[in-house]
Parts: C-alpha cells; sequence; structure tokens
C-alpha cells in the first residue's frame, strides 16, 4: 500500500509543495499581452488565480512570466509550481507542446512513459495518472496556463516588454 | 464503552460490504456514511427479490405481477410513512433524492417580490442554491441565519431575519459538515408565529435520530432514501396534507392527473399528484425495507450508538497535534458527522493516505462551500459514523492521521 502512495508522493511533489516556484501575482493584469484567470475544481473547491505575461520574440511570442496565487492539494500545488518552471521562458508553441505532453501523461492511466527531456520535474506526475480522483488536481493550473494564455494572444499585440514588479 | 449497540458484532454481519479488503489486503474502515450509507443484506434481498419475481409497472398493469409490484410500492409508502409517524400515509411524496424534493418545493411554492425566504448559513447546497434560484425567479429576498463560532446557529438577529413577509423557513435539521443538531421545535415555532412555511431537510438527521413530524409541527421535511441504509435514487417529501394539494403541479405525465384533453388537465391529489411517470419501483421497496431495518434496530438505540462513537472520536482525534474540529465539541449536541482540519496537510492528502490504508473519509467542501468559508476554510476532511462503526474503527483513523502527519513530515 505504501508503494503505490509513494507512487504518488514522489519526492519531487513534495519539495514544490513545501517551496513553491514563481508564486505571488506580479505585474499588471491589464497590461497588453497579459491576461489573468481563475480556476476552480468544483467538486473539491481548490482554486488557482494565475497570471501569463506574454512579450515579442525573435521567433514569435515568448511566456515572459507566469504567476499565481493558488489554494489546494499537494498535487495541485506542485503541478503549478512545476509548470510554471516549465513554460517561463519558453516561446508559446514549445509551451503548448510541453501542455500536451504533460496533458497525455494525465490522462494515459499510467500507461505513458514520461519523458524526462520535455517534463523534467514533471515526470514526477506519472504516478498521479494512476489515481483517477487526482488527475483533475494535477491538470488545475495547467489548464489554467492554458486558458490565460490562449486570452493573452488574443489580446491586442504587446508593445515590448512587461515591467515586473 | 456505554451507549453502543449491544448487538454490534451481529449488526455488522448484516452489511457483507464491511467484510471487504481493499487494495494491499487492508479491511475497510468505513467513515463516510453521512456520504452514503452501507446497505444491510436485507435491503439487497429484497430488492433483489422484487426484480426477480415481481417486475412490473404499477397502477397501470392489469395483471397479478401488477398488482404484486403497486402492493410493494404503496407498502414501501406505508413503511415511511410510519418512519416519520405521518398522520396520513398520502403525505408520503416519492422523489429522486432530498435534492429534488426541496426543488420541488422551490419551485411550486408561490413567492412575489416583497417575501422573503429564510434560510442558513450551514444548509447543503441544495437547500441554498433552489431558494436561490426560487428567489431570483421571483423577486422574492434571500435572507439567512449566520453561525457562531462553535458551528451552532446565531439566532442573535432572528427577529430581524423572520418577519411578516417571510414566506419560507427552510433550514436542516443535523448539519452535513459541523454535524450541529438545530434547535427544529423553535425554529418551526418562529416560522408559524409570521405565517411562514417550514421547511426541514432532514437528509443527515434520519438515519440517526427518531423523527415525528407530528411531534415537530413543521409544514414539510425532505431525507435522501440512500444515507438511511436505503438505495440511491429514491428520496421523500413529506408534507401536510392540505398544503401539498395546494401546490401547483411539479413534473406533468402520467398518473399525475384525473383528467387530460388536448387543452388542459385537471390533476391528481397526492401523493400521485407529484409523482409523474413510472417512480422508481425498486428503490422505494429498498427504501421501505430499509426504514423497517432501521425501526427494527430502534431510532434511540442507534442515536445514542452515533453519540457514544461521536464523543469517542471527539476525544481521539484531539489526541493528534494541530487537528481543529470544526462545530460542537460536546457530542450530545451534534451527529456523528466530524469535520476536521490538520495543520499542514491539505484534505485531499489526508485522504489519500488513510485511503491506503483502508480508512475511507470524505475531503472537499462537502457541498457546504458556505459554511467552511464562515470558519475560514476552503474545504475540510470529514469523518462520519454509522450504526455499524466500532471504537476500533475509531482507533484506525485516529492512527491513520498521526501516520498522516509524520508522512508529510508535519511538526
Amino acid at each position: 500500500m505504501s508503494a503505490e502512495l509513494d507512487s504518488l508522493y514522489q519526492e519531487i511533489i513534495l519539495d514544490h509543495y513545501k517551496n513553491p516556484h514563481h508564486k505571488g501575482l506580479r505585474g499588471d493584469p491589464s497590461s497588453a499581452g497579459v491576461a489573468e484567470v481563475h480556476h476552480v475544481n468544483p467538486t473539491c473547491g481548490d482554486e488557482v488565480t494565475l497570471r501569463v505575461h506574454l512579450t515579442d520574440g525573435p521567433e514569435g511570442r515568448i511566456v515572459e512570466d507566469v504567476s499565481y496565487d493558488a489554494v489546494g492539494c499537494s498535487i495541485s500545488q506542485a503541478s503549478t509550481s512545476v509548470m510554471a518552471d516549465l513554460v517561463i521562458g519558453k516561446p508559446v508553441d514549445e509551451a503548448m507542446s510541453v501542455h500536451q505532453t504533460f496533458l497525455e501523461l494525465m490522462q494515459g492511466k499510467g500507461q505513458v512513459e514520461p519523458d524526462e527531456e520535455v517534463l523534467e520535474d514533471g515526470i514526477a506526475f506519472a504516478g498521479v495518472a494512476k489515481f483517477p480522483a487526482r488527475v483533475k488536481c494535477a491538470l488545475l493550473s495547467w489548464m489554467a496556463w492554458k486558458d490565460a494564455t490562449a486570452q493573452a494572444q488574443s489580446d491586442s499585440a504587446p508593445t515590448g516588454g512587461v515591467t515586473h514588479d | 464503552m456505554d451507549g453502543l449497540l449491544p448487538d454490534l458484532d451481529v449488526i455488522r454481519k448484516d452489511f457483507p460490504i464491511l467484510e471487504r479488503t481493499l487494495a494491499g489486503g487492508v479491511p475497510l474502515v468505513y467513515l463516510d456514511s453521512a456520504n452514503t450509507s452501507q446497505k444491510p443484506q436485507v435491503v439487497i434481498d429484497t430488492m433483489v427479490d422484487h426484480l426477480e419475481r415481481h417486475n412490473a409497472n404499477i397502477a397501470r398493469a392489469m395483471h397479478q405481477l401488477g398488482a404484486e409490484s403497486t402492493e410493494a410500492y404503496e407498502g414501501a409508502r406505508d413503511k415511511v410513512a410510519a418512519f416519520l409517524n405521518a398522520p396520513s400515509r398520502n403525505e408520503v411524496v416519492f422523489t429522486k433524492n432530498a435534492t429534488e424534493a426541496l426543488n420541488l418545493l422551490a419551485r411550486t411554492i408561490e413567492l412575489g417580490p416583497g417575501d422573503n425566504v429564510v434560510i442558513t448559513e450551514m444548509e447543503h447546497h441544495s437547500n441554498i442554491v433552489s431558494w436561490q434560484l426560487a428567489c431570483e425567479r421571483s423577486g422574492a429576498e434571500l435572507r439567512w441565519f449566520g453561525l457562531t463560532d462553535e458551528g451552532e446557529l446565531d439566532l442573535a438577529d432572528a427577529d430581524q431575519l423572520v418577519d411578516e413577509n417571510t414566506k419560507v423557513l427552510a433550514f436542516t435539521w443535523v448539519s452535513n459538515m459541523l454535524g450541529t443538531i438545530n434547535p427544529v421545535t423553535d425554529l418551526v415555532e418562529r416560522a408559524r408565529a409570521f405565517g411562514a412555511l417550514s421547511v426541514i431537510d432532514a437528509s443527515q438527521a434520519a438515519p440517526q435520530l427518531p423523527i415525528d413530524v407530528q411531534a415537530v409541527g413543521c409544514d414539510f421535511l425532505v431525507f435522501t432514501g440512500h444515507k438511511v441504509c436505503g438505495p440511491t435514487g429514491i428520496g421523500v417529501l413529506w408534507g401536510r396534507e392540505e398544503l401539498l394539494n395546494a401546490l401547483p403541479p411539479f413534473h406533468g405525465g402520467g398518473e399525475m392527473i384525473e383528467t387530460v384533453t388536448m387543452a388542459r388537465s385537471t390533476y391528481a391529489k397526492v401523493p400521485h399528484r407529484f409523482e409523474a411517470g413510472t417512480p422508481p419501483i425498486v428503490e422505494a421497496v429498498g427504501l421501505g425495507c430499509a426504514v423497517d431495518y432501521l425501526g427494527h434496530i430502534g431510532l434511540q438505540a442507534i442515536h445514542a450508538h452515533e453519540q457514544a462513537i461521536t464523543a469517542y472520536a471527539l476525544e481521539g482525534l484531539q489526541s493528534v497535534p494541530g487537528l481543529r474540529v470544526m462545530g460542537p465539541l460536546d457530542a450530545t449536541r451534534r451527529g456523528g458527522a466530524i469535520s476536521f482540519e490538520l495543520d499542514g496537510v491539505h484534505p485531499h492528502d489526508i485522504a489519500q493516505v488513510l485511503d491506503s490504508r483502508g480508512v475511507a473519509v470524505r475531503a472537499g467542501h462537502h457541498c457546504a462551500r458556505p459554511a467552511h468559508a464562515r470558519f475560514g476554510v476552503q474545504s475540510s476532511t470529514r469523518m462520519s459514523s454509522y450504526l455499524y462503526t466500532t471504537p476500533a474503527e475509531i482507533d484506525a483513523l485516529v492512527e491513520g492521521l498521526h501516520h498522516t502527519r509524520s508522512y508529510f513530515k508535519v511538526g
């Protein structure tokens, strides 16, 4: 029983839970290229307010920053932290592809071999896919990020670098 | 331990699922009965027997099976009427669940601008949202009783809340989150004093307290079948016969009519008035058997058992460092559902670790988000006992919580 549990609660997950990266909302949500969303998991009440800042790079838009306030379980909090690590600094297209890879891992019922090259710390969530009730926890902030990014993209073109507080 | 059901071992044998083991061979410790209760063999057998030997539609089949099925279904109504001490069997309306029964009332009780509906902050979402919708439709005002820090209804401003414009006072008998037992007769009297209809959500009370609608004096009372050892898919609306017959129909269809022409119809009296279409027949039969089963053991005895287990659980839970129980700490003032927080560990994670040890609890907001917000939390972990719960199972929960703290390296 405890091996099953340990496959869910990998050390990496517990580390991110205790010390989440990029936490706290930054920047001005009304700036161009910035979008903020609020997502909830209605079955458990977990919530995330997530802000995405996009800037123009030489080959398209780049995820300049992801900042958030979130309340929830260890899986949802760690997943948010790992997600922010993975997408910040990446071109939007590449970040979307990482999102897709993570989604496939989560929906794979534990049958998908995680790609460490792409997902880095995200491979720790492979065990979560075996617990259907927890998949939503892991995906909450990823879905919020995708939503916010889509909104920021449809926003008027950013006027250059976003000023950080 | 005083108060425990004397033949607890025998009672446990009535519930085949309690023999189950889970992943890793651990025995089941089921502490989620406020969510849904387990089913005794007699209920399972009664439902199987009905489907195997007596299945037919009711009230419209002119053959022997139809007569048997109708008799079983209407027999269940008699059993529920006895369970509630209802003055008339016609006052027992079968619904899909308690939620549907509350929505039926919120849809059919006439409200308008200037009227108000009073609920409480400790209601289940079904007794909040249904009235929010009714008030949005009608222009009536929604008001509610707040809660004290101890998790009881704050009656300090009762005189301002309930007034001559109050049409409905709807409240839970026992809170599904805080466990609080509310002063139902006082609230019913307050409603009556202002000519308001009283609606009691007895979903958590029916499993564990003797219910006598005549003694309580309420106008309407609802509960659900699956929390009283019956099946899912069946609930009960009880109401005073003259009040029910004065309400407009809810669902239109077969069985709820007197005559139908293409232009208009006239409607049957209760209970059929509110039982349009083929009802959940075998579910009603199962519910009838379940309330008989509880009646045989005795609701007073079940209540005493729940109080003994709850007192033992409150004591055990408070031995866990960093644990805070929400709701009354006096077992005599609460039901068998205990929600709590544990410093440094989210309810989901608590439930997951407990589940790996076979201990089934609920984590989340338990469909009572406002009550959680009142106590400044987003979610909680809830253990809930029932007539088959043993002190050893409470020990398993408490040990599991100590283990959870060490697993997450808290403290």
